[in-house]
């Protein structure tokens, strides 16, 4: 068998439910944005609106009450929910991003138990892994669950945790055996229901961008949870945090190639109708090529993310690296695009009255969560350096 | 209760791609295909029928082969089934054809309601569906604001939108009601309804189906075609107004009262 390529083709299905939602981003999103990021609240009424139309059951099997769809339709949908407000489009992938520990290692009885609320979008979940001193390097995680007869106790904290103060549900990495010879046996990971005795938010962030989406700080002070509520065995939980990120890496690249689009067609706009020296500044030569890099871009990051999403579906042994091709790549993409966004619209670039400089804010965050472009960079390395 | 709705795939206003053929008929290739606005109210109105009464809800369209495609939208938004009466001889029809084709197609069909848009955004004509209800003897009852139906009594009570107010209509079902905006917004399909619609029946008919003719119902026999036509002349541009509110405010009111709209 030849090893998955990254050939794909949307199907009819695929295009039908993109454009379903694009006309709510449209019509009931775009609406929101600017005042989602002045308020920087979450918006409980995109959260209601994802939900109420299936778009946030997407990442959910159809026994579960989920759409059931595929990793790229996931993406579709947050590529175009994030064309118009990057913070709304990252309700769905932080809601997959959650899901996808219990997806991928939860038992029948815990599927039973979680997905059908979070299909339903009546629930959400947020991944808590980061800690302030265990970013990059996630398995230096110093949060603690210690068995204690059918329960565990959990101490500790985690930081920059996206949704962690809107989320029903958490899933918490944490250290079950911090002596462990393989420093990738350390963890395991519990799903936590946030209103246990002992969890508290403790802060939440003032951000540059992604502003509506809380970032929270988390505390767990002698938290109890049923050894019912972890996923996996014990030390399975930094396997399971990695799997995640080979699936939820392309979500974050779908926000970027979104935001890179939405900047890019009001930069096109833009340029059809500024007039400056007697004619738009679209018949500038100047102009004219900062908007094709500004499409190459956009386009090429585009269809590398698509064809990561068929390699990974399909199976492909590289799937980590796919997910960080994609990611770094879309990322990048999105920070060019919208930087040269607001130079194409100049000083009305710089001010709110128009989103590309939202857009700008939004796009750097692209670039950091979910494993900064340094990391996405080591793992290719990696994949590249094992394999030849 | 069983509900059909009648909806026509028009040429989407929003992409301005309209146009005739050399021989006066909308040339249904230049434009992508959405389902006229008004029958989505009446689809809207007839999908909230069923969720408060309990029924189904089927489409009839007369349409070209291509509709499908649009008529799926409708299953999208929860509609159960659809026919679609396609045929050759078809195209530049007149309403008059329209009209016998529906109704033809409709004898077959069992329902207590028929839900038609006030007109379409192509023709515009808005008498296929009087037309409709005269063929096949049915109540006919137009511009509704409000239908409530009472299966148990075998009627439908319809506030019609009156110059003065509502008229309130009785009649027994069957009977066509000729759908407005006011009777609410439609809905978006959600995902899993148009995942739904790809599995739900679309059946298709020719004329030879409905045994009608096509000396009774076609291009052939049109009543009427289009002889002449000119585009609307283009939009003066937008006047934008950037002044600080005041003086804004001021020139506003001025504008609107140079044209005695205040």
């Amino acid at each position: 068998m030849t090893p998955p390529t990254g050939a794909y083709r949307l199907s009819d299905e695929q295009v039908l439910l993109r454009d379903a939602v694009r006309v709510l981003a449209d019509e009931r999103i775009a609406p929101r944005a600017a005042e989602i990021d002045r308020s920087a609240e979450f918006p409980e009424d995109i959260r209601q609106l994802l939900a109420t139309h299936d778009i946030l059951g997407l990442p959910f099997p159809e026994q579960y009450g989920g759409v059931g769809t595929d990793l790229l339709t996931v993406c579709l949908a947050i590529e175009q929910i994030s064309r118009v407000c990057a913070t709304s489009g990252l309700i769905l992938a932080v809601h997959e991003l959650g899901a996808l520990p219990i997806l991928l290692a939860g038992s029948d009885e815990q599927k039973d138990r979680w997905l059908p609320d979070l299909a339903a979008g009546r629930t959400l979940i947020a991944f808590a892994l980061t800690e302030a001193e265990a970013g990059s390097d996630a398995s230096a995680v110093r949060t603690r669950a210690v068995r204690d007869g059918d329960e565990y106790v959990i101490d500790g904290g985690k930081r920059f945790i996206s949704q962690g103060s809107v989320a029903d549900l958490v899933v918490v990495f944490a250290a079950t055996d911090p002596a462990a010879e393989k420093s990738s046996r350390r963890l395991s990971a519990f799903v936590v229901e946030t209103d246990r005795p002992g969890f508290a938010v403790t802060r939440i962030e003032h951000k540059m961008g992604i502003r509506g989406s809380p970032t929270a700080e988390l505390a767990f002070s002698a938290l109890r949870v049923p050894a019912s509520n972890r996923l996996g065995e014990e030390g399975d939980g930094f396997g399971i945090a990695m799997r995640t990120f080979e699936r939820s890496r392309p979500g974050i690249a779908a926000q970027a190639v979104g935001i890179a689009q939405g900047a890019l067609e009001i930069a096109a706009r833009y340029a059809r109708e500024r007039k400056q020296f007697g004619r738009p500044i679209g018949e500038l030569q100047m102009i004219q090529a900062m908007l094709a890099d500004m499409d190459a871009q956009t386009e090429a990051a585009r269809q590398l993310l698509y064809a990561s999403c068929a390699a990974i579906e399909d199976g492909a042994g590289d799937a980590a690296r796919w997910a960080a091709l994609c990611k770094l790549v879309a990322g990048d993409a999105a920070m060019r695009v919208t930087t040269d966004a607001v130079q194409v619209l100049g000083g009305y670039g710089y001010i709110d009255e128009f989103p590309v400089e939202r857009m700008m804010r939004d796009a750097k965050i692209t670039q950091l969560y979910e494993g900064t472009q340094q990391i996405q960079r080591l793992v290719i390395a990696r994949s590249l350096l094992r394999d030849s | 209760m069983q509900i059909v709705v009648l909806v026509k795939p028009v040429p989407d206003p929003a992409a301005g791609a309209e146009r005739l053929t050399p021989d006066g008929q909308l040339d249904r290739a230049a434009s992508p295909a959405v389902v006229n606005a008004n029958d989505e109210y009446a689809l809207e109105a007839a999908l909230k029928l069923v969720t408060a009464h309990g029924g189904e809800v089927s489409l009839v369209s007369m349409a070209p082969a291509a509709a499908p495609e649009t008529m799926r939208k409708a299953l999208a938004m929860g509609a159960h089934r659809g026919l679609l009466v396609t045929d050759d001889a078809l195209p530049g029809a007149c309403t008059l054809s329209t009209t016998r084709v529906l109704a033809a197609a409709l004898r077959d069909l069992e329902f207590d309601l028929l839900l038609a848009g006030a007109d379409t955004s192509d023709g515009g004509a808005g008498v296929v569906p009087a037309g409709v209800a005269a063929l096949l003897g049915l109540p006919y009852l137009s511009y509704a604001a409000k239908i409530e139906p009472s299966p148990d009594a075998g009627t439908v009570r319809v506030h019609r939108i009156a110059p003065n107010g509502f008229d309130v209509l009785e009649a027994p079902m069957p009977a066509l009601v000729v759908c407005t905006q006011a009777l609410g917004e439609p809905r978006y399909p959600s995902l899993k309804g148009i995942m739904a619609a790809r599995s739900r029946e679309l059946a298709t008919k020719g004329l030879a189906d409905l045994g009608v003719s096509s000396d009774e119902a076609s291009g052939a026999v049109a009543t009427t075609r289009v002889v002449d036509s000119t585009t609307p002349p283009p939009r003066p541009p937008t006047r934008v107004i950037r002044e600080p509110a005041d003086e804004a405010a001021r020139q506003l009111v001025a504008f609107m009262a140079e044209r005695r709209l205040i």
